[in-house]
This record gives structure tokens, sequence and C-alpha cells, in this order.
């Protein structure tokens, strides 16, 4: 077996070569989700694709996490995925972080896998807190383990992220309204602001208006970060909206990415949603991301 | 036959503030959720007592449910508290995802259940909700059947690791079992013996079914009461063991007949040793207002109906 995982993060500190690191980390990603949605035939690449930067500078920069995984998660920051279906994103660097082997990525979608078509805590996944992929109960569930965090005087912080379309739901809104309502100060939830959605454009399928407006009039503190997939902006844009915890209010950040991101025909349309490619995309898009850390 | 005295009506919802208030002193990982109905659950004097671990999360019980998941996660036992048709129906997908299939330990404990909320009609009274609890892999279903009960069942499942759907009702009804109570999750509780027909009641129709024997042995038929406070798990042994005597069985519930307690009993009949059943329960229909005394004697749910139905099963022995 080929050793590629990657040391969990050890500093905090971002230098030219460590950014060198994570972006071929990146891109090593990219290529693990193309593989995985691949080789079944099925899954989501576009929104997983588009969240490659966050997902990797979440969990080898911002988070401090411990390496071993307990459901409790207590003394360290947890993180929640709500819009499921993006877990090729996930279990990639789920495993690329230690949590699991990276082999394991062959399994996607298999049949007796634990790695489901939508991330559940019950076939014992490592590095997962609660399943997803029916929208909209991210926001809930993220809130519910702040405020036992708070409960149990534990400092650290909650991440979460959905996605813009999944804002669509009713119950994102109660949440959020609750957020605020009750001072929920320790959570930092990120909206992949990709502006699409399986059927088209969010502004077509359904326009949500000013999504900055309507977090702050629900009495959020919005950090937008306009380059979702540019990994330097996105760790400053994390670390702004994480100077702003603590302070009465919960925390949003807006991060502006493309669905479909690092291959080049995937960009900048809903196509790619639900769809894999097929043989002869795939080599394209490959070829547009070359190996970095190794192919699982 | 043995007779059981009712020591005074009082509410079972009453049962499950007072178990909570016990929570409060003896579990400080107990944490209570309502959605804006905490004098309607008694949860008054959990929240007076213990502010710091009561949300009041309004009118909003699919965030209630999403909250009490993520408060599991770092060792928290989460009650949620409101009507049982907004704890099941209005945020069945939510428990679903995030409490079943995720196995979070989150106890909903719901009021008002079945008819005899009364006045307020069917957009609030529940006759489907054991059907979709029991239908979820993992779920515990319990529907107590008086305050005493009802208390002791809130203490104990706070001790139990897994998701449980708690029911019970808003009415004064018979407070019969004892104070004392051990509530052994999963056990059928038999409550007279007798010989010639089994009456397997849960929750409100408990008190009837042994109102109901009391007539039934002046007719001179022996009748079997067993209480099911528990009916996922159910308790396969006592049904079979009963039945293989009596040989005829009447199942009485607050709930449609569809997707109750009686079709769980059918099912252990069916596949182990098949036996005439009669069920007292709705059959297929909303509710509608009154007093919960008139709704019962309406739909057919009170010792009356049991006499009929026992009656009934008789003779198809």
């Amino acid at each position: 077996m080929k050793s590629l995982l990657l040391q969990p993060k050890t500093t905090h500190t971002l230098n030219m070569s460590n950014t060198q690191q994570l972006k071929d980390l990146t891109t090593q990603v990219r290529r693990d989700i193309l593989r995985m949605v691949h080789k079944v035939n099925s899954g989501h690449p576009g929104g997983s694709l588009g969240c490659a930067e966050f997902f990797v500078a979440l969990y080898k920069e911002i988070m401090d996490r411990k390496d071993s995984f307990e459901m409790d998660g207590i003394g360290e920051d947890l993180f929640f995925l709500s819009n499921g279906h993006i877990s090729p994103v996930f279990y990639s660097v789920l495993a690329r972080s230690g949590y699991f082997p990276v082999e394991e990525l062959n399994t996607f979608r298999l049949i007796d896998s634990r790695l489901q078509g939508h991330p559940t805590t019950h076939e014992g996944l490592p590095g997962i807190r609660v399943a997803s992929g029916s929208l909209g109960q991210g926001f809930s569930v993220a809130l519910g383990a702040a405020q036992t965090k708070k409960l149990n005087k534990d400092q650290h912080l909650i991440y979460s992220l959905h996605g813009d379309g999944e804002l669509q739901e009713g119950q994102n809104w109660e949440a959020i309204m609750y957020a605020a309502g009750n001072n929920v100060d320790n959570i930092i939830s990120t909206i992949d602001y990709n502006g699409q959605q399986i059927d088209g454009p969010t502004d077509v399928v359904l326009p949500m208006g000013n999504l900055k407006e309507k977090f702050e009039a629900f009495g959020w503190t919005v950090v937008d970060i306009l380059q979702g997939n540019n990994i330097e902006e996105v760790l400053k844009g994390m670390a702004v909206a994480k100077s702003k915890t603590g302070q009465g209010k919960p925390v949003c950040v807006l991060l502006h990415t493309v669905m479909g991101n690092g291959v080049d025909f995937m960009m900048h349309t809903h196509a790619w949603h639900g769809k894999a490619p097929n043989d002869e995309q795939l080599e394209i898009a490959l070829k547009q991301n070359p190996e970095t850390l190794g192919d699982y | 036959m043995k007779t059981y005295t009712n020591t005074g009506n009082k509410d079972t919802r009453s049962g499950f503030g007072a178990g909570l208030t016990e929570l409060g002193k003896t579990h400080e990982n107990v944490v209570a959720l309502c959605a804006d109905l905490i004098g309607s659950l008694k949860m008054d004097d959990f929240k007076a007592n213990h502010p710091e671990r009561f949300f009041q999360v309004g009118i909003a019980e699919a965030n209630m449910i999403g909250l009490a998941a993520g408060m599991t996660i770092g060792g928290k036992i989460p009650f949620t508290g409101t009507f049982a048709n907004f704890s099941t129906g209005r945020v069945y997908d939510q428990i679903r995802q995030s409490v079943a299939y995720s196995n979070k330990n989150v106890k909903i404990c719901a009021s008002h259940a079945g008819l005899t909320l009364g006045e307020d009609g069917a957009t609030h009274q529940i006759l489907e909700d054991i059907g979709l609890m029991k239908m979820l892999p993992g779920m515990t279903v319990i529907n107590t059947c008086d305050y005493n009960q009802t208390k002791a069942a809130t203490i104990a499942i706070a001790d139990y690791e897994g998701p449980v759907y708690l029911r019970f009702g808003r009415p004064k009804v018979a407070n019969f079992t004892a104070e004392d109570q051990k509530f052994e999750i999963g056990k059928a509780v038999q409550l007279t013996e007798g010989s010639d027909v089994t009456i397997i009641a849960t929750g409100h129709l408990v008190w009837e079914a042994l109102e109901a024997a009391k007539t039934l042995n002046e007719k001179g038929i022996s009748a079997e009461v067993i209480n099911i406070h528990t009916i996922k798990p159910l308790d396969d042994k006592a049904i079979l063991k009963s039945v293989a005597k009596t040989k005829c069985v009447v199942t009485a519930e607050e709930h449609n007949y569809l997707g109750g307690l009686g079709e769980s009993v059918a099912r252990v009949l069916s596949t182990n040793q098949p036996a005439p059943q009669e069920f007292v329960a709705t059959q297929d229909t909303f509710g509608e207002s009154g007093t919960p005394e008139l709704l019962m004697e309406k739909y057919g749910l009170n010792a009356e109906a049991i006499v009929k139905a026992s009656e009934k099963v008789l003779k198809r022995k």
C-alpha cells in the first residue's frame, strides 16, 4: 500500500511551501472526486469540485481538530456537512486527513460500503457525525452541537457547510432565526454560493434575493469570500470569520464558488450537479488536474 | 379477579412533567427543548429549576428536532416536548434522518396524542403517530397509561441509549399503577389473569380494558388484561403466552387500526400462532371536536366497546 496519508495539520502558519502543499492536495482531491463518481457512474461532482479548496483549507488549516475520531468531539472543532450530496469531496478530504484509508474511496456508493451515496453515521465511517442528504437539516444539527459546546464550557467552534439552493428549505430559516435569537456565537456556517442547483441557476429555479441582507436581517455577521476557489482567499476569509466569533452573533460565510471548478467543461453550469463523466470526459478532466500526491 | 384502585384522576402529561423534574435533579446531562408549549407539556418546573438546560425554540418543530440531534454530540440527553401531531407528522423527515438514521439519543416526548385532546379537533389530534414512529428502524415507541407510569417511563428512558418516542395525553384519567413501579422498556405488564380472552391495551385504553374486564367477569367471561406500554420493541413472548391460553385477543388503542398496536399484535400472532383478533381502534378516520368522553364513545374507544369486541371475538374461536 502506498503511503497516501498526509500528515495532520501541524501549523497554522501559512507560507509559500505549505500553500503549494494545499494546492497540490486540492488538485488530488479533484482527481479523487472525478474518479469516484466515474467509477460508479453516479454522484455529484459539480458541487464537490467547487468546494475542494474550502474542505482542504478547513481540515488542513482552519479547524483545531483531533487526529482520531470520537462522536462526542469534546475539546475540538467540529464540522457538519448539510448538503450531503457533495459527499465525494468530504470523503476524499476525510480520507486524506487520516480518518480512514484512502483506498476505501474505491468503495464509494458500492454495496457494503461505509461510503454511502450521502454521508451517514449508520455504517460507522469515522469523521461523520450525522446523516445528511435530505436537505435543510444541517443548520439545526450544527446549532445543537454548538449549544452543547457552550453547556460543556468547550471553547471550540462548530463549522458547517450548506448549499445555496438548499436555503430554499424552510427549516434553515427556523434555525437561522434561532441562532441569532439565542446568541449562538460559536458557529461559522458557510454557504456554498455557486448560484446553481439541479434544475438550473438558483435565480431561475427560485430566486432567493440578497442572501447577505437576509442573513444580516436575521441577526448574523456575514463575511464574503469572493474568490472561494482561491485557497489563500479562503484561508484569509475564514480567519476573518473566526475573529468574529464569540461576539454574541452567529457568523455566516458566503463562499462564492464556481460549480465544477477545475474542469473547464464542468464550470459555470448546473449540468454536472449530479452527473458523472464518461471515460473520455474523465480523461480530459484528469489531464487538467495532474496527479500530485498519488491516486488511491 | 385482581382489581385496581384509581387513586384520583391525573393527566399523563403531568406525569411527564414530574418525571422531567426528577431527571433535572438526578441527570445533569438531560436537557429539555420545547416549541412554545411549556405549560401544555408541564415543563415549567424543569425550566424554572434549570434555565441553562432548557431551550425554548419557538414555533419551529423541525428546528427543535435537529437541535436535539446536534445536542447529543457532546453527551447531552435531549427531551423534546410538543403535541404528538407536531412531534411526529410535522417533523417525520427530521426524525428519520437526523435522529433515527443517525442513531441519536433523543427522547421525543409527545403530549395531546389521540382523540382525547378534545375540543381543538382533528388538526391537533393525531391517530397515526404510533404507526409513523414504529416504522422507523431503531426507534423505541412507548405509550403510557396513567400518571404514575408516565413519570416512571420518563425517568427510565433517560438511562436507555437510543431514540425514543414517548406518547401521552391531555385529559385527567384514572391513576392506578404503582407510584414506585420499575418501568422496564419492552416488558408487558399483565394486570389481570384470565382464561377466555386476552385484552391487550395501550395508553388511555388500559384503564378502559380493566373496566371492561370487570363487566366481562360479571357475565362469566374471564379476561386477561395486558398493558403494553412499549409498542416497539413489542413483548412478543408475553402476548404469545397469554393467547396460547385464551386462544383469542382484543387489542385496544387510541389510534388508527392501520399502523397501530393492533397490527403489531396481529403480526406476532400470524407468524407464530394465528388466533382471532378484534381491533378497538379508530377506523381509518380523522377525529373531530368534542369532549374527550363523547369522542371516545363516538369512535368506539371505551370499556363498552372492549366488552363488545370481546364477546365478538369469543364467538370466532
